[in-house]
């Protein structure tokens, strides 16, 4: 590791084994060695390995039937299916939680992050009580504890608690209605879909009208009011094609509807509980990273409380925010893998557990499981990259 | 008359603005909306500490040998006391309980010597905390010298090998992280490359699958023969993952050192490890030290994911106590123990971060 020089400052007589572009080629060149030298000793053991424990190697197990039932599938799945498919349904299990949780966490965090700043001292005071106590407990105890104390204490499927006769909610989960799409249904979706159109047709128009006269628009009214009306007389017009199936005791449990099982919720209370009390965190420093100056400059400017917090804190607290909250989201879904400690089938625990158990497979199991988490990591940071290089700073 | 000499004495201010009437009307009362808080606030309050205070104090049994002692219907602490000795040493002979009290009575003394600032020789003492402490530790814990019984390592557990998980994780992971910064930092392209690749890649995926890996994996990749404990294994996952975090807290450090320094030490006509050893390590160490607390506690709470392989730290036996037929129906008592030890250590190490980065922070930054 040699440092930076250009090759005409060095002496000319020196001698070869001094000159920093020889040292530095001969260094990686060791270190290219070293690593393939290792890497093939590795390789050579694995492989002698293998074969004096008679295991097969490469991606033929794939296609093998699994065998093994699971609690949740959102892509349809029987045990007849392949490791295959068990892998996808893993996957989209350890999406679903993370998606969702990146939803809850951003929401707790952003609420309890300004709530930490507040005023008020009694909020401040119970703000900062939720951050330091869930950052500093584990996450899997906080998983445990939600799985096994809090959600154990539900009652029984007959003795539910019920919400208006069609949410229920039980020790085997949260069941509610979910909805049948008739055969007119896609008129509705087109109406959202042109709703969304026009939308975004409006608030360039506005934008670029406010340019021009600097005569403001009220787009998010507007907005609002196309968004809801739009579909709702595609809905009517179409003749309601949309019914709800609702959740009904048979024998010991719920059938139909949508039901969020309660490996799910623990995860996802966990995630989101914990997450975000570190998104709290960065929302207050990004929010106190904002000097005092720009509120009042505003404020002199003439724009009301509401417009100075849209306008000039909140863009500049963003620059502080994302990059904290780029890893917070990472780290979110990297945790989402402690799913397996109680249960919830996600990508570690059917594919790295039950999979590589029967299979006894396990480079390929692990080198699958990793490299899709490493592929959701980099997917998230490169997004969060894009968004962050939008979000800075033009400067002059 | 005025008198043009003197002015009135000073009325004193409001009762409503000051005192506690004061206080209380601008940080609690001072508009509808917020009075609403407030009173929500308080009612959030009364809802959790009541029931909390009653199960925890007031309805809870703390004396007594077996669960026939808890008959008042809150918290059943008796199930901590009888178990303490499982939670802290697992199942580590008794005899030598000693010797692991000893190993941490060490520790703490090196780590209160090392924050007090009149003891001379730091830099020495640091280096022996994290080279020939660690060597001493390990002979008490696993025995074998001196006469002392050898303890084997699927005995260890508790707290102390949520400690002895953590501090390896920590002081291995140092100088490879160093190496790994260092060498993202480099002018070599290769090496600049695996740098990134190796950090990169440890950093993309999941502490649980590298123990899986590391529980799984590690066995096939070795010579047939050799064969780790499931302890050691579970330390190389940790190390391999801990020391790309500890490479990007380093990279921050040395991000931080004006560039000056760096020509400085070469128009000094130090070599690159020299002038990195001598100059910018030093400066760029110090600037990072609460960074590697915050690693550090993360690494702590990270350290209960031993759990999903199967060794016994704290969490593990906890949950290993309450699943004892003795001790059935006790769950809720021992995640909250396990749940305030973890919080107790996570929550002053994060105060000690913050403390130093306050003491630390002068004048560094240009």
């Amino acid at each position: 590791m040699a440092v930076k020089q250009q090759p005409d400052d060095a002496p000319a007589k020196a001698a070869l084994w001094r000159r920093p572009v020889f040292r530095s080629t001969v260094f990686q060149v060791l270190l290219v060695l070293g690593v393939v030298y290792v890497g093939n000793a590795l390789l050579n053991n694995t492989l002698y390995n293998l074969e004096q424990r008679g295991i097969s190697t490469g991606f033929d197990f794939l296609s093998n039937a699994a065998g093994f039932g699971i609690v949740q599938t959102l892509i349809d799945y029987q045990e007849t299916d392949t490791f295959g498919r068990t892998f996808l349904v893993g996957l989209v299990n350890t999406i679903l939680v993370s998606v969702l949780g990146i939803f809850f966490a951003t929401i707790i965090g952003f609420l309890m992050g300004v709530a930490r700043l507040s005023k008020n001292w009694l909020i401040a005071k119970l703000a900062m009580v939720y951050i330091e106590t869930f950052r500093n407990i584990p996450l899997l105890l906080q998983i445990l504890f939600w799985y096994f104390i809090v959600l154990n204490k539900l009652p029984l499927p007959r003795q539910s608690m019920d919400l208006a006769g069609v949410i229920f909610l039980n020790k085997r989960g949260l069941s509610i209605p979910s909805p049948v799409f008739e055969s007119g249904f896609w008129v509705v979706w087109a109406a959202i879909l042109l709703a969304f159109a026009i939308v975004v047709f409006i608030a360039r128009w506005a934008h670029l009208r406010q340019e021009r006269t600097g005569e403001q628009f009220h787009t998010a009214t507007v907005s609002l009011a196309i968004l809801l009306a739009l579909p709702l007389l595609a809905y009517f017009a179409a003749g309601s094609p949309l019914s709800w199936e609702i959740p009904a005791l048979k024998g010991f449990n719920f059938k139909g509807g949508f039901v969020v099982i309660p490996e799910l919720a623990a995860l996802l209370l966990a995630l989101s509980v914990y997450t975000a009390a570190f998104i709290a965190e960065a929302v207050r420093s990004g929010i106190l990273a904002v000097s005092h100056g720009q509120t009042e400059a505003a404020y002199a400017l003439g724009l009301r409380p509401g417009s100075t917090l849209r306008l000039v804190i909140i863009p500049q607290a963003l620059r502080v925010i994302i990059p904290q909250l780029t890893s917070q989201y990472l780290n979110l879904a990297k945790n989402s893998s402690l799913a397996t400690a109680v249960g919830y089938p996600d990508l570690v625990a059917v594919f790295a557990g039950t999979t590589l158990n029967q299979t006894g497979q396990a480079i390929e199991v692990i080198a699958m499981t990793m490299a899709v988490y490493l592929t959701i990591s980099l997917s998230i940071s490169l997004f969060m990259n894009w968004y962050n290089k939008k979000k800075q700073l033009v400067e002059r | 008359m005025i008198n043009q000499n003197s002015s009135l004495p000073d009325l004193p201010a409001p009762i409503t603005n000051v005192g506690v009437i004061g206080w209380l009307r601008s940080n609690l009362f001072s508009s509808l909306s917020n009075t609403l808080l407030t009173l929500l606030a308080i009612y959030i309050i009364y809802l959790v500490i009541v029931p909390t205070v009653n199960w925890v104090f007031l309805d809870s049994d703390w004396v007594g040998e077996s669960r026939d002692a808890c008959t008042s219907g809150g918290a059943c602490w008796v199930f901590i006391a009888a178990r303490f000795n499982l939670f802290m040493y697992g199942f580590y002979p008794e005899s030598g309980y000693w010797r692991i009290n000893l190993a941490f009575a060490i520790l703490v003394l090196l780590l209160v010597m090392l924050n007090i600032r009149q003891v001379p020789r730091k830099g020495w003492l640091a280096a022996f905390t994290l080279t020939g402490y660690p060597v001493i530790a390990f002979y008490l814990f696993s025995g074998g010298l001196f006469g002392l019984e050898t303890v084997e390592t699927s005995r260890w557990g508790g707290l102390s090998l949520t400690l002895v998980l953590s501090g390896v994780g920590i002081v291995a992971s140092l100088p490879i992280g160093i190496v790994l910064a260092l060498g993202r930092n480099s002018q070599m392209p290769i090496v600049k490359s695996a740098s990134i690749v190796f950090i990169e890649f440890w950093r993309g995926v999941p502490l649980i699958t590298v123990l899986f890996m590391s529980s799984v994996m590690l066995p096939l990749f070795l010579p047939e023969g050799t064969s780790f404990d499931k302890l050691l294994r579970a330390m190389i996952g940790i190390v391999l993952f801990e020391s790309a975090y500890m490479a990007e807290v380093v990279r921050g450090g040395l991000a931080a050192i004006p560039r000056g320094q760096y020509e400085a030490a070469k128009a000094l006509g130090l070599n690159y490890w020299k002038s990195m050893a001598l100059i910018i390590l030093p400066q760029a160490l110090k600037l990072v030290i609460p960074g590697i607390v915050n690693t550090f506690i993360a690494l702590f709470k990270d350290t209960t994911l031993v759990l999903i392989i199967g060794l016994f730290d704290l969490l593990t036996t906890v949950e290993a106590g309450f699943k004892d037929v003795h001790w059935l129906g006790y769950a809720l008592e021992g995640y909250v123990f396990a749940a305030l030890v973890y919080w107790i250590f996570c929550f002053s190490m994060s105060r000690y971060s913050q403390n130093l980065e306050r003491k630390l922070h002068t004048g560094h930054a240009r």
